[in-house]
């Protein structure tokens, strides 16, 4: 089935196909290089500035007839701003709990006040916690004329509405289908690319022209998102026998990281068409792909990964730490197995301008189908992604410590906040052991006969 | 989402709830964005694990009663908007301008009778001996044995206790906490 649907859009792409390359290839970078994009983007900030003073002045006007009690004094865009990385409620100096020296001990009587620090804990963690915020979409201080991230769904103004329904048509009627197309495009002539490439006996040459042929195809790709990427520290990049680890938004990642240099990727084998286009990868360059059974036992895939980094010849592995989609707002907890494996690590961060599109794939709430539409309707994919020199593991360093100076690294370069949480709770419940740790706490303070 | 959320807030719903509860407009909004969010079954209300699925609250040695305290107010297993405003409104700092803000829903009072019920297992305004137990046992795990647990109880009883009834009741409770600062303790600034 998927051979058919393939082949018949194949067919129909190579009717047009002369036209559609010279479009992507000639009038594309053409019009870029003429600063299309700087223009486009520029037109686009002043649509959000408009759309945010409109709706600032809408909402003085409304709270001028509610209560004003609790009203900060300075302007809503700032408090906004920092929205993300300060909490919703104000974080003063967390009320530790008294510690009284009583005479003799370094301990002091329980008081039925005690409460009132878990109480607070519990109300604050109720009203808004780090955690749970990094699964979900992350707000914007202006509204970016998307529907997917308003929050104020009322009719502000008659000019806003018409911007924001000339903004939904141009997307939905003009780029949606020149990016699919080129998503088409891409996908096809990578599929042939990479047949042709492995039908060629191993050579360096064979590695040379497959490198060129995998940017090239990424970078279509990347303009099939309207991705604008700006790459810094390019001296930094991944060599062959390293591995390369980055914070994780989105698929979109690894074609952004793509686009810049090859590596081989990790994963798991799928079916259908994930499965098609991961043994046509496999065809020109050594990727890593797992059986679901050997995912489970860590030491075969740290082997895997140990025989793949001690040749120079292969292509540095782009491994993703945390495991799962975080919001770009901060970076989740590393896991050590990327870390175990020795070799040089060169840490990536990346970051998305929200204001564009917002790349993060909330996968209990999107299949992968819809988040791909989601992409291809938002304005465009900008992103900044920072090369930071190699890091090696310290003599006597638990591999645990190393991933957290990595992500140490990672957040302050990207400008992220840099958690403790596992990312994978996401999906399961957090320990016992943690609980636990805070009932010792609490129970050392106490005086007891 | 977001645009979903405001959706089915109304105005008139916003302004009843700011009058009840004295969060601002944007207040009101932001905490329901937070409700909607923290409601995975999209049903308007939140549910016991709903809550305990924040990590940061399941880790609290007293998470579950704070969760609990939340389903004192309205049908035992869900909790809709409002019940959620009135709980959290409790922890509105108290607004010093305001001289007479005695029955206040943020007031002293109010405040300690949250604290109260925390203690109040049974919710029949007593805190008795095996109620204390209980919850201190919450607090400290398996970090301090049943006769240490058990003189901390009794000392705490005989400290509160006035009318000889071997339990604690809430003007007893008020007037043992009368300097536990409470105000600046039990209160959480909302950003606006």
């Amino acid at each position: 089935m998927a051979i058919l649907i393939n082949s018949a859009v194949f067919l129909w792409g190579f009717s047009v196909f002369p036209f559609i390359v010279s479009f992507t290839t000639v009038i594309i970078p053409a019009l870029s290089s003429l600063g299309l994009c700087k223009v486009y983007i520029d037109c686009l900030e002043w649509a959000f500035e408009f759309a945010t003073n409109r709706i600032q002045q809408h909402d003085s006007r409304q709270d001028l007839n509610g209560n004003r009690g609790e009203q900060l004094p300075d302007n809503n865009i700032d408090a906004l701003k920092d929205k993300n990385s300060v909490a919703m409620i104000q974080e003063e100096e967390r009320t530790t709990l008294k510690k009284v020296r009583s005479f003799g001990t370094l301990r002091r009587e329980f008081e039925l006040s005690d409460c009132y620090h878990f109480c607070r804990q519990g109300i604050e963690a109720i009203a808004d916690d780090s955690v749970t915020k990094c699964f979900s979409a992350a707000e914007l201080p202006s509204w970016n004329l998307l529907t997917r991230t308003n929050t104020h769904y009322e009719f502000v103004s008659m000019r806003l509405t018409i911007l924001w329904v000339i903004g939904f048509l141009f997307r939905y009627c003009c780029l949606l289908p020149m990016r699919f197309i080129l998503f088409v495009v891409s996908v096809n002539i990578f599929l042939m690319t990479t047949a042709a490439i492995g039908l060629m006996p191993n050579s360096r040459y064979k590695r040379h022209v497959s490198k060129y042929v995998s940017l090239m195809c990424y970078r279509i790709l990347a303009r099939a998102f309207s991705a604008v990427v700006t790459y810094h520290n390019k001296e930094n990049r991944a060599k062959g026998g390293g591995i390369c680890v980055a914070n994780h938004t989105s698929p979109i990642d690894v074609i952004i990281l793509a686009c810049d240099a090859c590596y081989a990727m990790v994963g798991q084998v799928h079916g259908g068409f994930t499965g098609m286009i991961q043994r046509a990868m496999s065809r020109s360059e050594a990727h890593i792909w797992f059986q679901r059974s050997e995912v489970k036992d860590r030491q075969a895939v740290s082997n895997r990964l140990k025989e793949h980094v001690s040749d120079p010849d292969k292509l540095p592995i782009l491994i993703f730490p945390e495991g799962t989609c975080i919001n770009n707002t901060s970076v989740m907890m590393f896991k050590k197995g990327s870390f175990e494996v020795g070799g040089a690590i060169y840490p990536v961060a990346i970051k998305y301008d929200a204001r564009f599109g917002d790349a993060f794939w909330n996968s209990s709430k999107y299949n992968m189908i819809q988040y791909l539409l989601l992409m291809m309707t938002s304005w465009a994919i900008v992103c900044d992604v920072w090369y930071l020199p190699p890091m090696h593991r310290k003599e006597g360093e638990a591999a645990v410590e190393f991933a957290n100076r990595v992500k140490h690294e990672i957040a302050q370069k990207g400008g992220l906040v840099d958690l403790l949480w596992d990312g994978q709770l996401k999906r399961m419940t957090v320990k016992e052991d943690f609980k636990k740790e805070q009932q010792k706490e609490y129970s050392k303070l106490l005086k007891v006969e | 989402m977001g645009s979903r959320a405001s959706l089915l807030l109304r105005q008139e719903e916003i302004e009843e709830i700011q009058r009840e509860t004295g969060f601002s407009h944007n207040q009101i909004t932001r905490l329901y964005s937070r409700f909607t969010s923290l409601d995975k079954g999209q049903n308007g209300a939140l549910s016991r694990e709903d809550l305990l699925r924040i990590p940061e609250l399941a880790i609290n040695p007293l998470g579950e009663r704070v969760v609990q305290l939340f389903f004192l107010e309205g049908e035992d297993e869900q909790v809709n908007f409002r019940q959620y405003m009135r709980t959290l409104a409790r922890f509105r700092p108290v607004d010093p301008n305001q001289k007479n803000n005695k029955d206040g829903v943020n007031s002293r009072d109010k405040k300690l009778e949250f604290a109260f019920r925390m203690y109040d297992l049974d919710q029949d305004s007593r805190i008795s001996r095996d109620e204390l137990l209980q919850v201190l046992r919450m607090m400290v795990g398996v970090n301090i044995s049943e006769e240490q647990l058990g003189s901390i109880a009794d000392r705490t009883i005989l400290e509160a206790d006035t009318d000889g009834d071997q339990r604690i009741s809430f003007e007893e409770f008020s007037k043992a906490m009368e300097r536990s600062e409470v105000e600046q303790k039990m209160s959480v600034r909302f950003l606006d």
